[in-house]
């Protein structure tokens, strides 16, 4: 049986740093199988149209978080992002809120950085467990932040936050979601860590939860309620130290 | 090859327009004003009860009954309970999870929760105003 097909019309921004002053758009007409995703059409337009298209993508299953693209104007994976669901006229961009290297591809130094800031990694304040001893963990306190391990730093949800477009000092949903997810962790001792990047003022206080991060999400991750729960924790640690005897 | 990376900066008037997200979120922001416009109205009350005088006291609550004023309070209410209540309990399931074990607790309880307590203050309040008699 063959699938049917559908004449798309394919609007991607271009961008040649060494040719262009600034972005255009350029249209190709592909002639898609209705099961094909937007990533397809981009392979098949790089594959027999134009060969001059970059864009970043590598495992076309939803794990590896390098074809997130603006499609239609919404952040998207574009390996998940199917034809059957879109209009006959796609427009293709760029994530959103980040400098673009070439054509589809952006900069992503800027998170890569906000990430480490985060340190989404098990912090420990005692001696480690001998070799031969594991950190036992109770499946109630994996619940506790599992959504979070989801994340596939696909940055969708930073091509969302008008916050981090307009100030782009802001932390940002993944990493907050990232260090959320190991102060979380009942393995982790690192909370307060933590505390010190992600309570100032470029950290959780600059969110004014539009909760758009969590609506674009390709893999149902809440970046906005890890960011609304560390507020409270944050608020909680403060009025510690306000009261008589509290850490400094 | 050289670097150079375009920067496509957000308009920082008129962001919020070209996407239905974000004036949805702006709907929800602009209930500041009403706030403002409250706490100017509790200033102006505790100014005329601080000063002791019956006509500046009297002329502040005729003020309150204008129909204008009344219109505004009626649409004001509204409106901050559309744009601003209704979406923040919608939203607290999110700030606050419950969990008890491996079970979290659903959403719609946390919900119904918040919209019980605040009946329940308002009533308290009414009560105290003396508009409900016990």
């Amino acid at each position: 049986m063959t699938l049917k097909t559908r004449q798309l019309e394919l609007e991607v921004l271009r961008y040649d740093p060494e040719k262009d002053s600034e972005p255009h758009f350029q249209a190709y007409s592909v002639s898609c199988p209705e099961d094909w995703a937007i990533l397809d059409a981009l392979n098949y337009v790089k594959e027999n149209l134009d060969t001059t298209l970059s864009y970043r993508w590598s495992c076309h299953m939803m794990v590896c978080g390098s074809c997130g693209m603006m499609v239609n104007g919404e952040p998207s994976l574009t390996c998940k992002t199917f034809i059957r669901d879109l209009p006959d006229k796609v427009r293709i961009e760029p994530l959103q809120n980040f400098p673009i290297e070439r054509d589809l591809v952006v900069v992503l130094d800027d998170v890569m950085d906000k990430l480490q800031r985060a340190q989404p990694w098990i912090i420990r304040q005692d001696d480690p467990p001998p070799p031969d001893v594991e950190y036992n963990q109770p499946r109630a306190a994996l619940y506790k932040f599992k959504q979070y391990t989801m994340c596939i730093n696909c940055m969708c949800c930073y091509a969302a936050c008008p916050q981090y477009g307009l100030d782009p000092s802001f932390i940002g949903p993944a990493a907050l979601a990232m260090a959320h997810r190991y102060n979380l962790d009942s393995r982790d001792q690192g909370k307060s860590q933590r505390l010190d990047i992600l309570a100032d003022h470029d950290g959780v206080w600059d969110c004014s939860f539009v909760g758009a991060c969590s609506e674009v999400c390709p893999k149902s991750v809440d970046p906005a309620a890890a960011i609304q729960q560390m507020k409270v924790d944050g608020a909680i640690e403060w009025w510690k130290q306000k009261l008589p005897g509290g850490k400094s | 090859m050289s670097r150079q990376p375009y920067v496509r900066p957000m308009p920082k008037a008129s962001w919020y327009l070209g996407n239905a997200r974000y004036r949805r979120y702006m709907l929800r922001e602009v209930t500041c004003l009403l706030v403002g416009v409250y706490c100017a109205l509790l200033i102006w009350a505790l100014a005329a009860l601080s000063s002791g005088s019956p006509e500046r006291w009297g002329a502040f609550l005729a003020a309150q009954q204008n129909t204008a004023m009344v219109v505004f309070h009626a649409l004001a209410l509204v409106y901050y309970l559309v744009y601003m209540t209704f979406d923040w309990f919608k939203l607290a399931p999110k700030a606050m999870p419950v969990q008890f074990g491996e079970q979290k607790l659903p959403g719609s309880v946390i919900v119904i929760g918040h919209y019980v307590a605040w009946i329940a203050v308002t009533l308290f309040v009414l009560w105290l105003a003396g508009v409900l008699q016990t």
